[in-house]
């Protein structure tokens, strides 16, 4: 009886407890850590215990060209997938509204990359894009066309990448703008066909700017990812050739766990979170501004 | 009762815990075909010791990942483990994972070996499998061009230049270009133009020999080598081998057994042969190294147990039955055994022995922070391979990469050893 009592009174905290454990263990403490993290000198390659250096590794690792070039590479490489994917997976829901024979089929292919296991992505992608025994070539040659070194070669390496990301995640942003326009009211439209608009001017006067939010929730959610991409381009290139596909999260992994230095890989972390974060802020703050 | 049964009840317990602790050890092996054989062979080493072995099996960086995440944490578990002496020993070495190897019978190892086992004055591991490096080419279109295998530098790249054929598909010369993992191969053509990638403790892959092979390295793989050779290490290269793609190719001699095997690769085994590497100006002194040697962590807690399955992973009897498999041991007496001769490639032997002879023991800059050093030198690699070996500003950029290398040496404490 007098346990009862207790859970009642202290319902309030007791309820959100669990939630609030796993997220200051499994959240708040590895970020704060990371954070700790970059203000010391931990390499485990010297064998000698860390020191804290207040801001001694953020000088070294803004000091060294490749993180600037990774920061511009993760920009990149997320500007081109993501772009590319709004503007695919937005024109595929559209075409999807409309009834046609075999839609079912047709939904359930376009959901194959989506489930398919990431690595197994990045290994048959790299057969594909084999300049000397893949079929990415021998599609070109046929075609006519002049062959391509693809992931191979530093200048077409992120093009190459992204080319397997939007082929990936195209799928969910169709999905989320698909519930987005099953979700419109039907009126506007009743409307604008009895004004007598055309299709095309419905499209882009009427249903585009309604589902505008909707397609500006995809972009969020996709940015997040698309920013900190690591399985396909560390299974396909490993951050190669040389460092041309190296990313913020990419270079943080080698630095952990290659390179063993703790310390500079924390504020690598720490600046791809921030990068994130703004990010996200960002594309928010963009979606204000187009609604007024 | 109630108190006795209690009593009893905690006795049992006791004992089963303190049974259960004393027979158990985790062991941490490679996917590497030793590590296979082992895996296998567990169950003889259970049945005649009574201890229980928990094996768990991983890609090489990636369980000096796990090993160096749980070492550490100080809170690891594992007891014994392959390791690679050249990448990670002065690291495990410096802080302490390892445990010494007192009492040992190192007998049967070449003093080369253990030159990668030992710290001081103590070993602090044993070794298990050597590589060294070797010349694999198709007999059939070597016979086919009328050359014969190449002995130096020289006759390699005209005989990669005869050989190269766009028209069928085939390159005349293929070796690793994938930075990082080129450093250990193009090691060999190093050392054969006389120089180093460290003197000690000094960074001098930016002096003129070491450039000048890097220079010859870039023109053979961008004239005659497979395209975007600056991303392909052995496992991309292997492939193209085994599809008949490649006339030339020089790598680890570990590869043979896959290049040979019916079941994986498209050439005959009579068309697949081995020679010793190519002389250089300078010299002849390709690589031989350890590439695996397996230890006992300092951290275990079953160091009686964990003992008795390192004495037994690296006895004679299981080498023996390594070689039988084509993996080249690093025991020698199991080189000279009329047994296991018999069976072995006569050229790949031969090949050996010339590396056992004249070799040199490293294939890296022997340095705790050599993941990073390998990035820094391959970078110098690809530049060559990229512009042919031709560039005009590869020197500055051998220079630049040295000066980041001596900087690593200073961070870690060992410029200068």
């Amino acid at each position: 009886m007098a346990k009862t009592g207790f859970i009642d009174r202290h319902f309030q905290i007791l309820a959100p407890l669990p939630a609030a454990i796993f997220v200051v263990v499994m959240i708040i403490f590895p970020v704060a850590y990371t954070l700790f993290l970059s203000f010391t000198n931990w390499n485990l390659t010297s064998g000698n215990p860390l020191q804290v250096v207040a801001l001694r590794s953020y000088a070294r690792v803004l000091a060294e060209p490749r993180f600037l070039a990774a920061f511009a590479r993760t920009f990149l490489f997320t500007l081109l997938a993501v772009g590319a994917e709004t503007v695919i997976g937005t024109a595929l829901a559209v075409l999807l509204r409309r009834k046609f024979v075999g839609k079912g089929l047709v939904k359930l292919l376009l959901l194959l990359p989506l489930v398919a296991a990431p690595v197994a992505i990045g290994i048959c992608w790299n057969l594909f894009y084999d300049p000397n025994i893949g079929l990415a070539n021998h599609m070109l040659k046929l075609l006519g066309l002049g062959t391509l070194k693809w992931v191979y070669d530093a200048g077409t390496v992120i093009p190459s990448l992204a080319i397997v990301d939007i082929w990936q995640w195209t799928p969910m942003i169709t999905l989320i703008v698909m519930a987005g326009l099953a979700g419109l009211s039907p009126e506007p439209f009743e409307s604008a066909h009895v004004d007598g608009a055309t299709e095309a001017q419905i499209l882009w006067r009427v249903t585009l700017p309604m589902v505008l939010p909707t397609i500006f929730t995809a972009m969020v959610l996709r940015s997040i990812d698309g920013l900190k991409t690591f399985d396909i381009i560390y299974a396909m290139t490993g951050g190669g050739p040389g460092y041309a596909s190296e990313t913020l999260n990419i270079m943080a992994f080698k630095y952990s766990f290659e390179y063993f230095r703790m310390g500079q890989s924390s504020v690598v972390l720490v600046f791809l979170f921030l990068v994130v974060l703004l990010f996200s802020l960002g594309i928010i703050r963009l979606q204000r501004i187009s609604e007024r | 009762m109630k108190r006795k049964a209690l009593v009893l009840l905690l006795v049992v317990l006791a004992a089963g815990l303190v049974g259960a602790q004393a027979t158990e050890i985790r062991v941490l092996l490679a996917n590497h075909p030793y590590g296979e054989l082992l895996k296998a062979a567990i169950p003889e080493f259970e049945q005649a010791t009574g201890i229980k072995v928990n094996v768990e099996s991983l890609q090489e960086s990636q369980l000096t990942t796990k090993l160096t995440t749980e070492f550490a944490t100080s809170s690891s578990s594992v007891d014994v483990f392959m390791t690679r002496p050249l990448q990670e020993g002065k690291m495990f070495y410096k802080n302490g994972w390892y445990a010494p190897l007192a009492g040992f019978d190192f007998s049967d190892f070449p003093k080369n070996a253990m030159n990668a086992a030992n710290f001081g004055t103590k070993s602090y591991l044993v070794p298990l499998v050597t590589e060294w490096e070797v010349l694999y080419y198709r007999k059939d279109l070597l016979k086919k061009a009328g050359i014969r295998p190449p002995t130096t530098f020289v006759e390699l790249e005209a005989a990669a230049k005869k050989l190269n054929d766009p028209a069928t598909g085939i390159v005349g010369f293929a070796s690793r270009g994938k930075g990082a993992a080129a450093v250990t191969q193009m090691s060999s053509y190093v050392y054969n133009y006389g120089g180093l990638y460290l003197d000690n403790g000094k960074a001098v892959f930016d002096a003129k020999p070491s450039m000048d092979a890097i220079r010859y390295y870039g023109r053979m793989l961008a004239n005659y080598g497979p395209q975007g050779s600056t991303s392909l290490s052995w496992e991309n290269i292997m492939p193209l081998f085994q599809a008949g793609k490649v006339a030339m190719w020089t790598d680890a001699s570990v590869f043979y057994g896959q290049i040979v095997d019916p079941a994986k690769s498209q050439i005959p085994a009579d068309a697949v042969g081995i020679a010793t590497f190519p002389a250089g100006p300078k010299t002849n002194t390709p690589y031989i190294v350890v590439s695996w040697g397996m230890a006992m962590a300092k951290q275990s807690k079953n160091k009686d147990a964990a003992l008795k399955f390192l004495t037994w992973a690296t006895s004679k009897d299981l080498a023996k039955r390594g070689m039988l498999a084509n993996i080249t041991m690093a025991r020698s007496s199991v080189w000279s055994d009329p047994e296991i001769l018999a069976k072995m490639n006569k050229d790949l032997v031969d090949s050996r022995a010339f590396a056992a002879k004249n070799g040199f023991p490293y294939d890296r800059p022997y340095m705790s922070a050599v993941g990073e050093a390998r990035d820094r030198i391959g970078e110098v690699v690809i530049a060559s391979i990229n512009s042919a070996g031709a560039a005009a500003d590869l020197d500055k950029k051998a220079k630049d990469m040295a000066a980041k290398v001596n900087e690593l040496l200073e961070d870690t404490g060992e410029a200068g050893q």
